[in-house]
């Protein structure tokens, strides 16, 4: 192919004993849009940082615009066009827009930076992309949406003629997400090419012409994106039949958790705003939202770690205070927190001290931690829970983010929570973790456990929950039966669209 | 009450507090340097030291005064090297790789003074820089011998506060800097090596380091005995957070202590007698806790401070 864009040819890198890119090769044409797809550690990213020059590839060689790259040097990939827009974002908060966007550009022998030119160009650049953004505001200032527009304009920024993205849409709400992919095509469509990484099929089968998909660092399939199907994407992805857990029907029994207009304050701000809602012991109630409208605070409430400003909150008919974490530990209401690294569990520490931490006193003897009863502890949850890559002695830092939420599971679910707070549990997951992940909620919720899922997965939260409410700026909607709503419904409940209206099938 | 005002209006206040501003001034903006590009030197004091004592060497030995400084400066290179190439290159803690460059720096000026001095009573001197005299400036009443009678040093000193502003703030090798010390994957992912510029920085602070202690043997004093800076490093530390890590408010804190250092000294002599005059030694700190109390906590700490980095790890 001559009018390649971009031409990887026979990549290989290994990383110790593990093989993270096995002999690839794939090509890109000017105007294309290719998605690359494929479980978490299938060297998706492995692949894109040897394209990018932050990896030196055993073997092959990278090809864009008919020339050959130095391996290893991400200033040559820059120069030949390549721009990189990272999933954790490269940005610095505490530094302009225009100034993260200029950084690099100019010589560093030159005595003053020219920046009225860099404005003038970054504006224009924003303008025939509408990627619309304030050269002068404080990248810490923006929204994620925003701080990713800053990101792609800084490849822009550097001539990139050929877009490497990964994960794109991983922090974006759908919404944010839909106008990125417009964006993408109107950059093809201009004569840029793209490749985008992502494990979402929805997106991939919308948004680009061809899909690559890699499984345990091969490349395993290449479709025309009109030629292909969700269910063959995703099967050619995890390597064998993929089945969602259905949810069958199930009696609720007493009412577990019940809030009755709770409000809570911090930092002077209203986080929770009245709010009610009651979950009865076997069934799941579903909280969907977009991000930052208060589900953290509400998470922070039933775990212990924020007090109630005003309102009543009961436990199983119990009028219980302010709930400690020593109380929510008590009651046996078992918590998977939103940001597993930061607050479900302490990478740095072995696994069977994750697995105890919060159940200390009954791993202690004589004033000493039991180990080996903790240890065995650990193991049983390693083994009904199916966490692969680690032993009970290994760092939890070491295992994948689908393993380390099955831990996290394990530990609360191994014995048998009376109430389950899920926040986002299968954010960030790959198709196969996240089916295991709703598995077990559903098998808690069939033993009687009475669940409050938070969650912006619209699919998630339908296929999952019994009764719905939507949480809009700290206020809840009435609830909804799950069979009678529907993605537009949700909708319209999540951008806060019940207030002033009846809703007629309020359960 | 009286005596306070007459010492506010005495010309000899405000030249003593350029005179005692000038080392902290070379120290915070060496210091504000290196941190801007993420590495904290706490190497300052021992670096000063060492500085005051080779500077006052050199001279002694028969060099010039210019040469003096110069000697300072480099040998504020090279342990800023060292310094960088233990943090920087090895990633190891900035911390106790800073504190070990200072108990090195310090043993390391003492000795070598003993080897090369022989003990006396009375420590040798040298001929230090002499005030400047500027035409018409230094003969205005009041404002010339309280700002105009200074040394070459004190005003140098100044007019890189405003160079360090400008480079720091306007410059591509600047944004680069800060860049390297809020996001140094950021700065890679730009084709900017991190490596390089914070060696760079830490290097380039260091040598002011070097040259501010210098000062004090080659200007404000004329020998050097070994404990002279006392903490004055540590001081500079304080100050680049009380300026935000800016080098402009670097130079305004390095004034304000100086002016609290210089009015306590004047104090001493006006209430000798009533108290202790160790209470005011105090003073200055004191004040100085309380203005960075006020100040810092609206700084902006740049965010990649005592982080190494490693290619390739995020």
């Amino acid at each position: 192919m001559n009018d390649a864009a971009l031409e990887i040819l026979g990549v290989s890198k290994r990383f110790g004993d593990n093989l993270a890119n096995d002999d690839i090769s794939l090509s890109l044409a000017k105007g294309e849009i290719v998605a690359l797809l494929g479980e978490n550690g299938a060297g998706k990213t492995t692949l894109m940082s040897i394209l990018f020059g932050h990896y030196v590839p055993d073997t092959g060689s990278v090809t864009a615009m008919g020339k050959e790259l130095p391996p290893g040097k991400p200033r040559a990939a820059i120069r030949a066009g390549i721009g990189m827009v990272h999933q954790h974002f490269s940005l610095a908060p505490n530094l302009t827009v225009l100034e993260n966007v200029m950084t690099g550009t100019e010589s560093l022998c030159s005595p003053v930076s020219n920046v009225a030119a860099g404005r003038k160009k970054l504006l224009g650049i924003s303008e025939r992309f509408g990627l619309k953004v304030d050269p002068a505001a404080r990248v810490g200032d923006l929204s994620v949406g925003e701080q990713q527009r800053v990101e792609i304009l800084k490849a822009l920024y550097n001539d990139a003629r050929i877009l490497v993205l990964d994960e794109p849409t991983a922090v974006l709400t759908n919404i944010e997400a839909e106008k990125l992919f417009s964006t993408f095509k109107e950059m093809a469509r201009l004569g840029l090419s793209l490749i985008f990484i992502s494990h979402k099929l929805d997106e991939v089968m919308a948004t680009a012409d061809r899909i690559v998909v890699l499984r345990g660092g091969k490349l395993v399939a290449e479709r025309k994106a009109s030629e292909t199907s969700k269910a063959e994407l995703a099967e050619l992805m995890v390597g064998r039949k993929v089945t969602r857990p259905v949810r069958d029907p199930s009696t609720p029994g007493q009412v577990g958790i019940e809030a009755a207009g709770v409000t809570v304050r911090v930092g002077g701000v209203d986080r929770l705003k009245s709010i009610d809602f009651r979950v009865l012991t076997g069934e799941v109630l579903g909280i969907i939202g977009v991000s930052g409208n208060g589900q953290a605070t509400l998470a922070q409430l039933l775990s212990g770690t924020v007090g109630r400003t005003a309102g009543d909150l009961f436990l199983f008919g119990q009028h219980v205070g302010d709930l400690t974490v020593a109380d929510a530990v008590a009651t046996g209401i078992g918590r998977i927190p939103e940001d597993r690294n930061r607050e479900g569990a302490i990478g740095e520490m072995a696994i069977w001290e994750n697995a105890i931490l919060e159940r200390l006193a009954r791993f202690s003897r004589r004033g000493l931690v039991d180990r080996k009863a903790a240890i065995a502890f650990a193991g049983r949850i390693l083994s009904a829970f199916d966490v692969r890559g680690g032993s009970p002695t290994s760092r939890t830092r070491l295992l994948s983010g689908g393993n380390m939420q099955k831990l996290i599971l394990g530990r609360n679910l191994i014995e048998h929570p009376r109430i389950l707070l899920a926040a986002q549990p299968a954010r960030g997951l790959d198709e196969g973790a996240v089916a295991a992940v709703h598995e077990r909620i559903l098998d808690a919720r069939r033993a009687g456990t009475a669940v409050l899922l938070i969650s912006e997965d619209l699919d998630e939260v339908m296929m999952l929950a019994d009764r719905i409410q939507a949480i809009v700026g700290g206020r809840l909607s009435p609830p909804v039966r799950a069979q009678d709503a529907d993605a537009r419904k949700l909708g319209l409940m999540m951008a806060g669209e019940w207030e002033g209206r009846e809703v007629t099938d309020a359960v | 009450m009286t005596a306070l005002i007459d010492i506010l209006g005495s010309a000899g206040l405000w030249a003593a507090v350029l005179r005692i501003a000038t080392p902290l001034i070379l120290g915070t903006l060496g210091a504000l340097l290196s941190e801007r590009s993420g590495v904290l030197n706490l190497g300052i004091e021992g670096i000063m030291t060492f500085g005051a004592m080779i500077g006052w060497l050199a001279v002694y030995n028969g060099a010039g005064l210019w040469t003096g400084l110069l000697v300072a400066a480099l040998s504020g290179a090279i342990f800023g090297l060292l310094h960088a190439a233990l943090t920087v290159t090895l990633g190891l803690s900035q911390h106790v790789s800073g504190l070990g460059v200072t108990l090195f720096a310090s043993s390391f000026a003492y000795y070598a003074f003993r080897l090369m001095v022989p003990v006396a009573g009375t420590p040798p001197t040298i001929v230090p820089f002499q005030p400047l005299d500027i035409p018409f400036l230094s003969s205005l009443p009041f404002f010339g011998q309280a700002f105009f009678t200074q040394t070459a040093p004190t005003y140098m000193a100044i007019l890189l506060a405003v160079l360090l502003a400008y480079l720091i703030a306007r410059t591509p090798v600047g944004l680069a800097i800060r860049m390297t010390g809020e996001n140094p994957h950021a700065a890679e992912a730009q084709g900017i090596n991190p490596m390089t510029i914070r060696y760079g920085a830490v290097v380039a602070g260091s040598a002011l380091m070097g040259v501010g202690g210098a000062f004090l043997t080659l200007s404000a004093f004329n020998s050097f005995f070994p404990t002279m800076v006392q903490g004055r490093g540590w001081i500079c530390i304080a100050l680049v957070v009380f300026a935000s890590w800016r080098p402009e408010r670097a130079l305004f804190g390095a004034l304000l202590f100086a002016l609290f250092d210089g009015f306590q000294l004047r104090l001493q002599t006006v209430l000798s007698g009533v108290v202790p005059y160790q209470i005011f030694l105090m003073i200055p700190y004191l004040l100085s806790i309380a203005a960075l109390a006020v100040m810092a906590r609206r700084a902006r700490v740049p965010q990649a401070l005592m982080q190494p980095y490693r290619r390739g790890e995020r």
